[in-house]
């Protein structure tokens, strides 16, 4: 399959994830994202009418996706689309407007302390290397899957045509591309 | 029956983005309020002196144009200091994204200056010009050649004006009304909404200086009418919120129940925009001396419907529904 088809993705699993937030330190290590901020979360929720609760614990970061508004609020092409459909920012480009934050339905951007926007970038330059993001290695319980949704035999492509899942705000209309397994 | 539980515990406490979104702050309600004064500003003195054949006769309505430069200035000095990366202004200028109507602000705001200055440039009395040409002093030549092309091109340049500062006030609103991740926001309403606000914020700022008694009138009927236009206007909107679905309710609460009501209500509705039309109404039909009072409350209604829905906008997201 050549580069240029790949759709990378991530499928977290909140059957398994018990919200250790190691996804969550490992990013931080490994992207030097400063103090005070986050690329990725942990969220726990629990729903439902006591005694019949139901909890559910969940990884969270940028959706990467497919028709990402945040491209598009973009004044500079800062925000751009790139290989594998991974949505980043280009800092030198980035003017600091804050559209791209304001035009996010899962608030996954901030300002970093020198001005430009970050976010989660699946840790392209990992894969790019054929490593795994940093938040997928470390996981403990193996909540975390990464790969490419154009090639039928991968992880992602496997679970996904096998198990539940949703993702976040579908009615956004933004094709997100991190998948819920339920 | 015990009620449905609904916890959620969220790790990310992002500056700027947790609890809840405040990407923009004071900076942005002044840059979209000052933008769609000098868009009416620019509709208004260019459709004043198309419909009468004439230009301002008073200094005061002569400066106009270069006074609009200014608060333009003003504004786009607020979206500077909004920047995060102050020191990259200049991107906005290296590129032309079509889907950014912030891209298209940039190049609006470009378009506005030489615009606004040909449009006062056009319409000084001989004295006024008489007077620059002495203050500009090696620059005179060029400012004749200037002066020349503004008086042989007056109408093209005024319905360039009007075009021009039509797409300035329109932008602000589509500025907000293009991210759709901010339920309120997510309107198409927003862009003559903003319009609208501009055309009386700028017709109550023209009211304020020493205008001719004509003049005066005229401006008084397109203030009532674009007040009127953006009641209606902003009856859509809430209207469109009402009997939308549940993200569009999460919006709706914010102004009819919620956080932002008692301010939405008393600063934009009542006093920014039912109290000035009855003023003016009343003032045309008995011709009651005009005061200041009306402009006034105006541009507080204007400056206070930027406010309140860059705030409620930024705090409608997704993760506020059911």
């Amino acid at each position: 399959m050549s580069k240029t088809s790949r759709r990378y993705a991530m499928v977290m699993d909140t059957k398994k994830c018990v919200g250790c937030n190691a996804c969550v330190l490992a990013c931080k290590a490994e992207n030097n994202v400063p103090e005070g901020f986050c690329r990725d979360w942990i969220v726990e929720e629990v729903r439902g009418t006591f005694p019949k609760l139901q909890a559910e614990i969940r990884s969270e970061r940028c959706n990467h996706c497919g028709d990402p508004p945040c491209v598009d609020a973009c004044p500079t092409g800062a925000s751009h689309i790139a290989e594998g459909g991974v949505v980043l920012v280009t800092h030198d480009k980035c003017t600091g407007c804050k559209a791209c934050i304001a035009s996010c339905p899962y608030d996954a951007r901030f300002v970093h302390p020198e001005g430009y926007v970050d976010k989660c970038t699946f840790c392209l330059h990992r894969v790019q290397k054929g490593q795994l993001p940093a938040c997928v290695t470390v996981c403990p319980t193996r909540s975390l899957h990464f790969g490419d949704l154009n090639d039928p035999d991968s992880d992602v492509s496997r679970l996904l045509a096998t198990r539940k899942w949703k993702v976040q705000h579908p009615e956004a209309g933004t094709d997100p591309h991190v998948f819920f397994l339920v | 029956m015990n009620p449905q539980l609904v916890e959620i515990t969220h790790g990310r406490t992002n500056p700027g983005i947790d609890p809840v979104l405040h990407a923009w702050g004071w900076e942005v309600p002044v840059y979209l309020f000052l933008g769609g004064l000098v868009a009416g500003v620019m509709v208004l003195l260019a459709a004043l002196e198309l419909k009468r054949r004439a230009k301002a006769t008073t200094p005061a309505g002569q400066a106009m144009p270069f006074v609009a430069i200014g608060l333009i200035s003003l504004g786009m000095g607020a979206l500077f200091l909004d920047l995060a990366h102050k020191v990259h202004v200049y991107r906005f200028y290296l590129s032309f994204e079509a889907t950014s109507p912030m891209s298209w602000g940039a190049w609006i705001l470009m378009i506005v200056y030489p615009v606004l200055l040909l449009q006062g440039l056009g319409g000084l009395s001989d004295g006024a010009r008489g007077w620059l040409r002495a203050k500009v002093g090696g620059l005179g030549t060029l400012l004749d050649r200037v002066q020349a092309f503004a008086d042989a091109k007056r109408r093209p340049i005024l319905w360039t004006s009007m075009a021009v500062g039509a797409g300035l006030g329109v932008y602000t609103g589509l500025l907000l009304g293009t991210l759709s991740a901010r339920l309120l926001w997510n309107s198409a309403v927003m862009g003559p909404l903003f319009l609208a606000s501009g055309v009386s914020t700028g017709a109550a700022l023209l009211l304020c200086v020493k205008l001719d008694h004509e003049a005066h009138h005229t401006l008084v009927r397109w203030d009532t009418l674009a007040i009127g236009v953006e009641l209606a206007l902003l009856a859509v909107l809430l209207l469109g919120l009402v009997t939308g679905g549940s993200a569009q309710q999460v919006a709706a609460d914010t102004l009819l129940g919620g956080r932002y009501t008692p301010y939405f209500w008393s600063l934009v509705v009542v006093g920014g925009l039912a109290v000035p039309l009855v003023l003016n109404v009343v003032e045309m039909r008995r011709g009651l001396r005009p005061t200041l009072l009306t402009p006034a409350l105006v541009l507080i209604g204007g400056f206070a419907l930027r406010t309140l829905v860059v705030a409620a906008g930024q705090y409608t997201s997704f993760g506020l529904m059911p």
